[in-house]
């Protein structure tokens, strides 16, 4: 069997566990909400003031949910021995740990970029800046998967794991944070995103091909 | 021919073995005794290239298994404490899918009629969760029917097994054994296989 | 194991652990003076700015904080890069050891930025890009620490540390560069800690003094620390027996 035939038979797995667990991630997504919906009410109601938070606040929430959903990545294969059977297989690690992290974001990012417009127009935001809010989103919760599984990768089967990991990998969020953030900035000033955008994806390649290696290496670390 | 050479295990701040040697040919079977704790899974472990020995190496028909990890995961699987099963996968889609991941073509006749060869036929459906402990372990070792595996490591592969299932596990070895391939074992058990004096390893000495 | 360099010597951890302790005395000792030198600079050879009165001297405390801040992240990030590398136990001690100093610097960063900033610009804390990045280098050096204290096995440890070591120092370039566009995006030309009163020589002088008295200091607190992890490392070998019974 091929490497991609191999990857296409994971994400077929992780598909169909993750439709057996709906409740899993549709807990991710309520959760992505809800932290929205909390904004206006600690800051008040008014429009002007919402409309200039409204990309910076999904985004937020998105980091937020994006990390909740980290614990989904590995700890249940590490728990009943399915990740040993991973390493263990011919397929070099880098390709099916790429394989794992897409499955993920299909179940955990995509949400969040489908819903992210519903929340864009609570916080007023007008058609091109929720658009951006979109693409934005689109280039920058793959990152978010990438970054996330090398923490997650690290804290397999240690406790206190959902807040140890936050504090690793929410510092290596910021960047992606200010771009995605500072794109619906720039989308609604008018000074043009596409700065924003670009290094965003920039970063989503960079990632894509250096955060496998450093999951592959987190995953021996913590599997001996 | 699978060798260890001077192998050296340090878990947490004990050295729990070191100077370790053994080798395994064609049709032998490796039994690894020693109290609990004395570093028995850890030797399967590193045998599979899971932990990295203190000190020491491990070839695989004279390779260090670091160079040559593709070829070596190929023709060698691994059956350690935790049963590998997923818990809201059914028994036969957890075969199914171990065995395409592991790159073994599998169609639904031959992986039914591994599980039920284990015992399992009527259970097929089932999600493991609603399967006993017992019997997922068996779902785990029918991977073994499947994978054109030469060389077994099995770490404490009898535990939990009835009587009926032992001896089929038993025989299973056997079969494996008299075909050329090889097994490396953990086991509190007698093992005794028709046919077979195994070579002993002895960690506690 | 023989015919190697004799540096292979010091990376056993006993031989390590004597040499360590006859250096310390001398770094606190060169620590001590610099620090001395670089206080009389910044109190009395350094010219009150007539901007900022003498509240802006805090900068000689917090400039060679800030950098020493860094700087230690890095030479973390290379020792654990050695240490994945070659295997060698020391140099995962190592940076284990400097990671809680280095997050100390970090800390007397902000504060003494804070109070700068006060006076100043009459508040407590400003977003700007450097003291945000020191804000991120702070939550980096506190990952680190909490990873370690979470695993158990000293091992896993050791390694597990080292990875996070240097993904971070991979990206603190790029943290910091997004830091700086988000900060000149949003605060246009106001405050800066990096547009500081344009140097004066002796200004500069007093900060790098003050930067190395730092460094010897952070050098010998490293070392010191090493050496206790050393001992707890090896609590159960010879060696340290027979150290605790000549010592005591």
């Amino acid at each position: 069997m091929s490497i991609t035939q191999t990857v296409f038979v994971l994400l077929q797995r992780e598909l169909m566990l993750a439709m057996r667990r709906r409740g899993d991630v549709l807990t991710v997504l309520f959760f992505f909400v809800i932290v929205a919906s909390l904004f206006p009410l600690g800051v008040g109601p008014d429009p002007k003031l919402l409309r200039l938070m409204g990309g910076g606040v999904v985004w937020v929430a998105a980091l937020l949910a994006a990390m909740l959903s980290l614990g989904r990545m590995f700890a249940s294969d590490y728990a009943d021995g399915t990740l040993e059977q991973l390493v263990l297989t011919p397929t070099p690690p880098v390709v099916w740990i790429t394989g794992k992290i897409v499955a993920h974001w299909l179940v955990s990012g995509v949400p969040l970029i489908l819903m992210a417009p519903v929340l864009g127009v609570q916080f007023g935001l007008s058609g091109d800046a929720l658009a951006v809010l979109v693409f934005s989103l689109l280039l920058g919760t793959p990152v978010l998967s990438l970054i996330g599984a090398i923490g997650a990768a690290l804290t397999l089967g240690l406790r206190g794991g959902g807040v140890l990991v936050s504090l690793l990998v929410l510092p290596l969020y910021i960047p992606v944070l200010i771009f995605g953030a500072g794109a619906v900035d720039g989308a609604m000033s008018g000074l043009g995103s596409e700065a924003h955008l670009s290094l965003l994806g920039g970063i989503l390649i960079l990632a894509f091909m250096l955060t496998p290696w450093a999951v592959s290496a987190a995953l021996r670390i913590s599997i001996e | 021919m699978l060798e260890g050479k001077n192998l050296a295990c340090v878990r947490g701040e004990r050295t729990l073995f070191s100077r370790l040697n053994f080798m395994l040919n064609e049709g032998e079977l490796l039994l690894v005794q020693g109290a609990n704790g004395s570093g028995k899974t850890s030797l399967l472990r590193m045998v599979c290239g899971l932990l990295a020995p203190e000190f020491g190496e491990i070839l695989w028909q004279g390779e260090k298994i670091g160079t040559v990890r593709e070829s070596y995961h190929a023709e060698m699987a691994y059956f350690g404490h935790a049963p590998a099963v997923k818990e809201d996968l059914s028994a036969f889609e957890n075969l199914d899918f171990s065995c395409r991941l592991a790159g073994i073509q599998v169609d639904h006749e031959e992986v039914k009629g591994a599980l039920g060869h284990l015992g399992l036929g009527h259970c097929l459906n089932l999600p493991a969760k609603s399967l006993s402990q017992g019997q997922r372990r068996r779902v785990a070792l029918s991977r073994l029917l499947l994978a054109k595996a030469r060389l077994w490591i099995l770490d404490e592969p009898l535990t939990a097994l009835d009587q009926a299932a032992l001896q089929l596990v038993q025989s299973l070895i056997g079969e494996h054994l008299h075909q050329g391939g090889m097994a490396l074992l953990t086991t509190h058990q007698p093992a005794m296989i028709p046919g077979i004096t195994p070579k002993i390893l002895d960690l506690s000495a | 194991m023989t015919n190697r360099l004799n540096l292979y010597k010091y990376s056993s951890p006993a031989t390590f652990y004597a040499l360590a302790g006859k250096m310390i005395p001398w770094f606190y000792g060169a620590a001590a003076l610099l620090c001395i030198v670089g206080l009389y600079i910044s109190f009395f050879l350094a010219p009150t700015d007539f901007q900022q009165s003498d509240a802006y001297r805090i900068i000689f405390i917090h400039v060679p904080a800030s950098w020493m801040s860094m700087f230690i992240y890095i030479v973390m990030a290379v020792w654990a890069a050695l240490g994945l590398a070659f295997n060698t136990r020391l140099s995962f001690m190592m940076a284990s050891a400097l990671a809680p100093t280095g997050a100390m610097l970090t800390f007397v960063s902000l504060w003494t930025g804070a109070l700068w900033g006060k006076p100043t610009w009459g508040a407590w804390w400003v977003w700007d890009a450097r003291l945000t990045s020191e804000l991120i280098l702070f939550f980096l050096y506190l990952g680190f620490m909490a990873l370690q204290a979470a695993i158990d096995d000293p091992r896993r440890a050791d390694r597990a540390g080292a990875l996070i070591a240097l993904v971070g120092v991979v990206n603190v370039p790029i943290i910091y560069f997004s830091v700086r566009w988000w900060n000149t995006l949003h605060q246009g030309a106001s405050v800066s800690m990096t547009k500081a009163p344009s140097m004066a020589a002796i200004m500069l002088e007093g900060m790098l003094v003050m930067a190395l008295a730092v460094w010897m200091y952070a050098i010998a607190a490293s070392l010191s620390r090493v050496r206790s992890i050393i001992l707890e490392r090896e609590r159960n070998s010879q060696w340290v027996a027979q150290l605790l019974e000549t010592e005591i």
